[in-house]
């Protein structure tokens, strides 16, 4: 498998302008070996969203490579990196994560209707996406009588436990979570924290955890600061 | 994008009440098209076919449609007549199967008085080549018996062994032929042709109550009682027009030429299916407006349905962008959309179709009865069809407009929506 070996991401020379814009993003190199917990932080406007739009290949740096798992986002078309985002990549935003209508179950199920890779690896593990769907939840501490609820009928921690599930089934290299707990209070940011990196090492993905609340950084192997490692808000500081 | 469908659907179900509204909407004006049309159809049908089975028509010489006009529907006045040795000769040639004479211009109470022969209730024919079928009694015999049609029958509630008098002329001045009353013999079953608004007598009858007048009056001093009139000769004089049918359908254009061609009286033969069609062209122009108005209630209707999926993007930017992160391109995100909007046209189709059904189910008895339309229930046929075929094209284009929408947002929001 891949995400155990080399590299789940790998950045260099990246230059990314938002259209008439000088340039938001220039970033020399980054890179996450596969399974490793990195939390990178920098302050609001700092360009953190825009560089996780790019690794996910909805948006296209100007210069520059991005691999993801190995695989280069600018040899692929536009309808091969929406594939290769299903299959490889699971993201968990700050708030309304979920389809709102859907049940707490079908929006954990949604990455398998877009992704082959992902039902594929289900089932390679002798499982099957209901049956991986409820194991997910149970070790996200999502009771099963919940699952069944519509996602709006979920508080705002349950929400982003289910969001953590949708990420992580079927097994994708990397997950990015985008400030996934400021919208909880401070117990159960911790409480989050520890089961979405539980469940990110028990099927082996990388995390790319997004945040400006630095009292979470002792979870993680590595901490970096995106606004030292961005040159275009440097040179603007400077 | 199979695998995106279920969540058209439950996306669908989620606003069913906007969604379900839409439809109505669409299927009212599915239906209000279909039934116009089924109704146009129809009505054209039963039109085409007020008289089918005879062959020609002949008066004197007027133009085509003013004959059709006098003859068949009992509109307006023949401005000539026929003599009865031309109608002889007609009736003598080779080629001539039977004729029925028809001899028109008395009244009663509104309705036309035909003076025929008993071959009229023989040789009659409407709609799908039937023949004339009475409710109750028998043709009439020589003098002063009537058949009446189900319409004059309904409403003057006569039956047999009713006492009539018949008014010479027909409109506002009418002057009874009061000394000599008509008893009716016979009740004719209903057509939904002009047939039902007649009184049908004998050509002999409209001689006998015709001997003591002259030019539209009675001669003053002459009274001839109604046990006296056969000792008269009883014979026509003249007659208003004549339905021919021929032994060989093939010479009707040899012989329409030939009587238009006879010099010894200027007459007009016509061939009523084409005259027919003639007419259809200016009365079926309300029926016409009336599909393209329906057509344009259909366009509101597919302008509705954009309005709604278009305003229900807004609502739904999150959604979109929640997909895109999950792996959908800006091509699924279209499609899903367009998917919807052809579902809602496709529903208010198929709910506009049931529609139809049960309308034209419940309505066909009080058409028949009320109009003499008889609308036919059944699934869509020919150019229904082919109007669905269109609704549904119009409602694939509609669904371009929310459809190329939804593309152009979820391109620039991506995956996170900047509110
Ligand atoms: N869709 C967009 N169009 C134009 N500019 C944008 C868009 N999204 C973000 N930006 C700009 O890019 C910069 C970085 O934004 P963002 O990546 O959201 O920062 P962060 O997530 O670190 O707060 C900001 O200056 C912001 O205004
Ligand atoms: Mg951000």
């Amino acid at each position: 498998m891949n995400s155990q070996q080399g590299l789940a991401l790998e950045i260099a020379g990246l230059v990314f302008a938002w259209p008439g814009e000088a340039a938001c993003l220039d970033i020399a190199a980054f890179s996450m070996s596969a399974g490793e917990k990195l939390f990178l932080h920098g302050p609001s406007g700092s360009g953190k969203t825009t560089l996780l739009s790019i690794i996910g290949g909805v948006l296209h740096a100007s210069a520059g490579r991005v691999k993801v798992s190995g695989v280069e986002l600018a040899a692929l078309g536009a309808h091969a990196r929406d594939r290769f985002r299903a299959d490889e990549i699971g993201f968990v935003f700050q708030l309304f994560n979920l389809i709102p209508y859907l049940s707490a179950r079908d929006n954990i199920l949604l990455p398998c209707r877009f992704s082959a890779a992902r039902r594929r690896r289900i089932a390679d593990a002798g499982t099957t996406p209901a049956d991986e769907a409820q194991r997910l939840a149970a070790r996200l501490d999502l009771p099963p009588e919940l699952l069944d609820r519509p996602a709006m009928a979920l508080s705002v921690g349950q929400q982003q436990r289910v969001a953590a599930a949708r990420a992580l089934i079927g097994r994708p290299a990397l997950v990015i979570a985008d400030e996934p707990t400021s919208a909880l209070d401070a117990d159960r940011q911790v409480r989050f924290l520890d089961l979405l990196m539980g469940e990110c090492a028990a099927v082996g993905a990388a995390l790319l955890f997004v945040s400006h609340d630095r009292r979470l950084t002792g979870h993680f192997d590595r901490v970096v600061n995106l606004a030292e490692m961005n040159r275009a808000i440097a040179e603007i500081a400077a | 994008m199979m695998r995106l469908f279920p969540l058209t659907l439950a996306s669908l179900w989620n606003r069913r009440l906007t969604a379900g509204l839409t439809v109505v909407v669409i299927a009212l004006s599915v239906s209000l098209l279909l039934g116009v049309e089924r109704l146009r159809s129809d009505a054209r049908a039963s039109f085409a076919s007020t008289v089918s089975g005879t062959d020609l028509i002949v008066g004197a010489r007027s133009g085509p449609v003013q004959l059709l006009l006098y003859s068949v529907f009992h509109i307006g006045d023949a401005t000539n007549e026929i003599s009865w040795p031309a109608v002889q000769r007609i009736a003598a040639r080779r080629e001539v199967a039977w004729v029925v004479p028809l001899s028109l211009g008395d009244s009663h109470r509104g309705y036309r008085v035909v003076g025929t022969s008993a071959d009229f209730f023989k040789y009659y024919r409407y709609g799908d080549r039937r023949a004339l079928a009475f409710a109750a009694g028998d043709p009439f015999g020589p003098v002063f018996e009537a058949v009446v049609g189900a319409e004059v029958a309904a409403r003057l509630g006569y039956r047999e062994g009713a006492r009539i008098t018949l008014a010479h002329g027909s409109g506002e001045h009418v002057a009874e032929h009061g000394d000599k009353p008509f008893s009716v013999v016979g009740v004719l079953a209903p057509t939904g042709t002009p047939v039902d608004r007649s009184v049908l007598v004998s050509l002999e009858s409209i001689e006998a109550i015709h001997l003591d007048w002259q030019g539209g009056a009675p001669i003053p001093g002459l009274k001839i009682a109604p046990e006296m009139v056969r000792k008269f000769d009883l014979a026509p004089k003249r007659v208003t027009a004549v339905l021919v049918g021929l032994e060989n359908r093939a010479m009707v254009f040899r012989l329409q030429r030939a009587i238009n061609e006879d010099t010894r009286e200027p007459l007009l033969a016509i061939l009523p299916g084409v005259t027919l069609d003639q007419l259809w062209d200016v009365v079926g122009i309300g029926a016409r407006v009336l599909l393209a108005v329906s057509a344009l209630v259909v366009a509101v209707g597919l302008a509705g349905l954009v309005a709604v999926v278009v305003a229900s993007l807004g609502e739904r930017r999150r959604e979109l962008a929640i997909l895109r992160a999950l792996g959908a391109g800006p091509r699924d995100v279209f499609f899903l959309v367009a998917a919807e909007s052809v579902l809602l046209t496709l529903a208010g189709c198929v709910l506009g179709v049931a529609l139809v059904q049960v309308l034209v189910f419940s309505m066909a008895a009080w058409l028949q009865a009320n109009y003499g339309l008889a609308v036919s229930p059944g699934w869509p046929v020919g150019r229904e069809w082919m109007l669905l075929g269109a609704v549904m094209l119009a409602g694939l284009l509609a669904s371009l407009v929310p459809a190329l929408r939804a593309y152009r947002q979820s391109l620039a929001d991506g995956m996170m929506v900047r509110m």
